[in-house]
């Protein structure tokens, strides 16, 4: 008993997990005990019935958003890097393009989100053009303050060994902006999803090629409130993930020298 | 003797020249003075003439210009007035054959991200040296520090200790023949700094090394050296050359000797005088 609770792997997973459970099951004797209707706020018990009963639509919807939300993130995390090396280049260019970089970031995706539908025919694109953006600048951001980051010392080491602009961005420059990049990473990828759901409300596209976003939606025309909680559980479900995977990306590319990823032993 | 040419490797009798002289040099500093942009006086013009073989040491107060010095023989930065020579020719032969040289600083400055054989590779990949033909060369120089055992541990893993051994594998492994060191041990505990002295004498006198070495302490300095210039600051110049004429490879020995209490109660005294305000023209 007593080495299970010591472990720091087990408390970080049960310890969460107690706090999860108990207010599941608060909520599922209170709101039995003051019998709120289920069209107001349901209960546990009534999402999961209502994830069996439309699992398969559900699941269908799932997956539109989880691809909206990989391919912007993957595009996001080429066109920020590209963005980031081409910063690193040169002062002259970060401080006349750095300015335009910030509107990105602080453009509300709601705002711009019409324009692109409009603009854009392919409804799938314009989502994933949509939540790129939103995920965007974490990127770029992370990934120039990491290139700029070197280690002066080291940085004087590569000057006197007069080795090229290339080797010097290869192997000093990357390596040493990996954990800032992937800091960037975690951020963007819950950004991503966020990006996806908040463009498809505004797109509002029906039909089989909706997404997580609709279905919400739907059920709120249609009260059924507890497909509504059903979905909106899977997206917290796959920003969950998605913030979980890139943790272990981080800790398998860093884990052997950076101090975030370090587990020190006591 | 006087009929070597530069850059001739030292006769194999074991007969080394302690001290200049009749050693063909392997630097010279022809009346190179320093002035830094913001109208310091960094250097007073100074001359000499490190010879091939020597353990050349330069200590003095903060602002001495000992560091400016290394870095003036390192060209990492230029004269402002005066020149240097190395081995007898200007520093665009160096590099080649017989004119290399490798400078460690006073942090070990390794790749947190690299393994230690990596960190040692470095200088030969930025030479563009193939892996393959640089493994038995990082393999040679890992063991001439003693670090064999750790070849696949990271920076991180090791003693501060380790990893400026680390440092002088990396320097060790392009086969310089001028090492410069810029008080590489000034952040250690005594005993470590003791241990890699007595081990940086070793390859200083097995490779056949020229070192120039900067410290602070004059123990360091009187152990190591083979000739010490002691520095006087405002502006930096050489205020006196004390020569350590004694058998090497030294051990730990020397250190308990009287003559090395001697030392380095004249050293000592040189260096106080060489802080007084009337030594440095001005306040201390």
């Amino acid at each position: 008993m007593k080495p299970l609770l010591q472990s720091e792997t087990f408390v970080r997973i049960a310890a969460p997990l107690a706090v999860g459970i108990t207010l599941f099951v608060l909520w599922e004797v209170g709101f039995r005990l003051a019998s709120v209707p289920v069209y107001l706020f349901p209960k546990p018990s009534d999402i999961f019935a209502s994830f069996v009963h439309n699992g398969p639509s559900l699941f269908r919807a799932l997956l539109v958003t989880l691809r909206v939300t990989l391919q912007a993130f993957a595009a996001a995390v080429i066109i920020g890097t590209l963005i980031a090396f081409m910063f690193v280049q040169s002062r002259a260019i970060e401080v006349s393009l750095f300015p335009y970089a910030v509107l990105l970031q602080v453009t509300p995706v709601v705002a711009i989100a019409p324009l692109i539908i409009i603009l854009v025919k392919n409804t799938q694109l314009s989502l994933t053009i949509c939540a790129t953006l939103v995920a965007l600048f974490p990127i770029i951001s992370n990934t120039t303050l990491g290139l700029r980051s070197v280690d002066p010392g080291l940085a004087n080491y590569f000057r006197m060994n007069r080795a090229s602009r290339l080797k010097t961005l290869i192997k000093l420059r990357i390596p040493g902006a990996l954990p800032y990049f992937f800091g960037g990473l975690r951020i963007s990828s819950g950004l991503a999803l966020i990006g996806a759901v908040v463009a498809e409300f505004v797109a509002g596209t029906g039909g089989r090629s909706s997404g997580l976003a609709y279905e919400i939606l739907d059920a709120g025309f249609t009260l059924d409130i507890p497909r509504m909680f059903a979905a909106l559980f899977l997206i917290t479900l796959t920003g969950v993930c998605l913030f979980a995977a890139m943790g272990v990306l981080s800790r398998l590319a860093l884990a052997n020298w950076h101090e975030s990823e370090i587990r020190t032993e006591t | 003797m006087n009929a070597l040419v530069p850059g001739e490797p030292l006769d194999e009798s074991g007969q080394r020249m302690l001290a200049g002289g009749e050693r063909p040099p392997a630097v010279e500093v022809l009346s190179a003075e320093k002035v830094f942009s913001n109208g310091t006086r960094g250097l007073a013009p100074i001359d000499l003439s490190i010879a091939e073989g020597e353990f050349l040491t330069l200590i003095g107060p903060s602002g001495c210009g000992k560091s400016t010095l290394l870095k003036l023989i390192a060209n990492l930065i230029e004269p402002s007035d005066g020149r240097l020579l190395w081995w007898r020719g200007d520093f665009s032969q160096v590099g080649q054959e017989g004119r290399r040289f490798a400078f460690v600083f006073q942090e070990a400055t390794l790749m947190p991200w690299a393994r230690v054989d990596a960190n040692v590779r470095l200088p030969l990949e930025l030479a563009n040296l193939a892996k393959a033909k640089a493994a038995p060369l990082v393999a040679e120089a890992i063991e001439r520090v003693g670090l064999s055992a750790f070849v696949r541990h990271f920076p991180r893993q090791l003693s501060g200790g380790m990893k400026m051994r680390v440092s002088i594998a990396r320097a060790l492994v392009t086969k310089p023949n001028l090492l410069l060191m810029d008080e590489p041990f000034g952040a250690l505990d005594e005993f470590t700094r003791n241990r890699l002295d007595a081990d940086l004498i070793r390859l200083w006198w097995d490779g056949r090394l020229t070192t120039v070495f900067v410290t602070h302490s004059i123990y360091e300095a009187v152990f190591l050296s083979t000739r010490i210039i002691v520095m006087a600051a405002n502006p930096g110049r050489i205020f006196r050359t004390m020569t350590i004429d004694e058998p090497q490879p030294r051990d730990e020995g020397f250190r308990d000797s009287p003559k090395f209490a001697a030392y380095c109660r004249e050293l000592s005294t040189w260096l106080a005088e060489a802080s007084l305000p009337s030594a440095s023209g001005g306040l201390p």
